[in-house]
């Protein structure tokens, strides 16, 4: 049974991935979770300098989903560099970088210092509705889209997978975009903005009034996004939003995704990602499928 | 070593102890082997469209039965805690932990001190109450009903608050500090940030180490998603930043280290 997939010219062991902000660099969930397990862990995201990230609260609960407006904190590339990557250097899974900034400068800045760095991938946060400058700004305009690709590109020398907003109207549009501007690969969805409000204290539920929506609730959602995406574009896509277990996963896989990321799952199971490995190994040996590749747009 | 996970802990009793407020008692050996005196758990709810756990500090820790106390209020109608009050024993709970750091007793051994805790921060000072050995003065401030004194009582010398009068001092925990003229070498507690804002202010005037347990929204509840910052008065030496994560490197820290 095969369930490698190849993305961008790098071998995953398995489709299952982390999602950027909702597990670190890996190291709190290594006591529940062998990272060796893993096809990749994508960290959360580094800019050039530390971040602070927002006031708090950062975190709400929603019916079936959760708020959060955590505002990007972090540590600063240096840091990361110095910490976190010997840290995942120690493991046998993929490392990819989640890169954040606030100007294209910035991205690039955090690229070209990764450059010589050991890891696999690049993952250009061009989607977080939490932060005032960058992050979505760019996300939401197909014409920005494209530059801040084709500008990160010149800079790269691992594949940069360009990560997508689902606040547009037309996802198609910013993924044709990140194509035109040479993405090697897309992924999608991050959170959905939204607010929550407390009616007992007359105020947002959240300090920054907005946050980013995740969880089982926006599935439909993502995986429709996904699915018009792969039809939209020739880039592999991964996918994400909502998935908590390997059903889930294999929804996304179906939909045209090659690789699939786990998120806020995490918080609700640390062990969710191993679970769901395990689970699409098991619906593959049910179902007599040989090789996961076979499942990948399936669906048409 | 990838070998911590979730923890399907049998239900053994549950009560009401006082208006909205929980008692209720986990069998869990693992848990109760490992845990220490201000740590809490994360508890998961069995509505699956209620996808965070609840973290709820230890109230108290039975080692020879393997059973974990946490005493707990519930928040409101339709929320996780009012779901964990309305299960039976015999119930199975999935919980997480011990997490956090807890207080650091040894600061505190032979010394005078002050264990302060307010509202639904007094559960976790009965089990610190109980493993400390010290000159203990607990002063625990309520609103009105009170819970937990007859335990706390029988673990030091109890003062009591309440802000409408009916027991005690009539007020808060610094003024059940005042009205007894109180003396400490060092300070633990837990409670609103309003009250621990009151208590870093009384220890820094006189000038004695003072440990606050912080509560914040959570998320992972184990230190990654970095939801549940507070502000740290120097740069963190893991955030590089001025926050420090309640959940990891709290919730129990310095007070000078953070602001309130």
């Amino acid at each position: 049974m095969n369930m490698k997939v190849q993305i961008a010219g790098v071998e995953l062991k398995n489709p299952v991935m982390t999602a950027s902000g909702t597990f670190g660099s890996g190291q709190e969930y290594s006591e529940f979770v062998d990272l060796n397990a893993l096809g990749a862990v994508v960290t959360k995201g580094v800019a050039n300098v530390p971040w602070p990230g927002n006031p708090t609260p950062r975190i709400t609960e929603t019916y079936g989903g959760m708020l959060n407006a955590i505002g990007l904190q972090n540590p600063g590339i240096d840091v990361f560099c110095r910490r976190d990557i010997p840290f995942l250097k120690k493991y046998d899974t993929k490392i990819i970088v989640n890169v954040c900034g606030k100007t294209t400068e910035d991205y690039c800045e955090v690229v070209e210092r990764l450059a010589d760095e050991p890891v696999d991938m690049l993952e250009i946060n061009i989607s977080c509705p939490n932060v005032k400058e960058g992050g979505i700004a760019f996300g939401q305009d197909p014409k920005a889209v494209e530059a801040i690709t084709a500008a990160v590109k010149k800079k790269a020398r691992q594949p940069v997978i360009m990560k997508l907003s689902p606040n547009v109207a037309d996802i198609t549009e910013t993924a044709r975009a990140a194509e035109a501007g040479g993405a090697d690969v897309l992924s999608l969805i991050n959170t959905l903005t939204g607010m929550k409000i407390d009616i007992n204290r007359r105020t947002f539920a959240l300090a920054n009034k907005t946050g980013g929506m995740s969880g089982p609730a926006i599935k439909p959602i993502a995986v429709r996004m996904v699915y018009q995406t792969a039809q939209a574009v020739k880039l592999p896509i991964i996918g994400m939003g909502g998935i908590q277990s390997a059903e889930d996963a294999l929804e996304f896989l179906m939909a045209g995704a090659t690789a699939v990321s786990v998120g806020t799952a995490n918080f609700h199971n640390p062990c969710a990602t191993i679970e769901i490995i395990e689970g699409m190994r098991q619906f593959m040996e049910d179902k007599g499928v040989k090789d996961i590749r076979t499942l990948i747009g399936a669906v048409r | 070593m990838s070998t911590k996970k979730k923890e399907t802990c049998t239900i053994v009793s549950q009560e009401q102890i006082a208006g909205g407020i929980y008692s209720m008692w986990l069998q869990t050996q693992t848990i109760a082997k490992e845990a220490a005196p201000g740590q809490f758990l994360s508890v998961y709810t069995r509505d699956a469209g209620k996808i965070l756990p609840r973290p709820i500090s230890i109230c108290e820790i039975d080692r020879e039965r393997g059973r974990i106390r946490l005493v707990y209020r519930v928040t409101g109608k339709n929320t996780g805690t009012e779901q964990f009050s309305k299960l039976h024993p015999g119930i199975g709970l999935e919980v997480l932990g011990p997490l956090g750091n807890g207080f650091p007793l040894k600061e505190a051994e032979g010394k005078r001190v002050f264990l302060m805790g307010g509202g639904i921060g007094i559960p976790p000072m009965l089990q610190t109450a109980k493993e400390l050995k010290a000159d203990k003065k607990i002063i625990v401030g309520y609103r009105d009903e009170l819970f937990l004194t007859e335990e706390l009582s029988e673990n030091g010398e109890l003062f009591a608050a309440t802000e409408d009068g009916s027991f005690g001092t009539h007020g808060n925990v610094m003024d059940a500090v005042r009205e007894n003229a109180l003396e400490a070498d060092v300070i633990m507690a837990c409670g609103p940030a309003p009250m621990l804002r009151a208590i870093k202010a009384y220890a820094l005037e006189k000038q004695i180490p003072c440990w606050i347990s912080m509560e914040e929204r959570m998320a992972c509840g184990i230190g990654a998603c970095l939801g549940c910052v507070c502000k740290s008065t120097e740069i963190d030496e893991h955030s590089h930043v001025h926050n420090k994560r309640v959940c990891k490197d709290g919730p129990v820290f310095l007070s000078t280290e953070v602001e309130l």
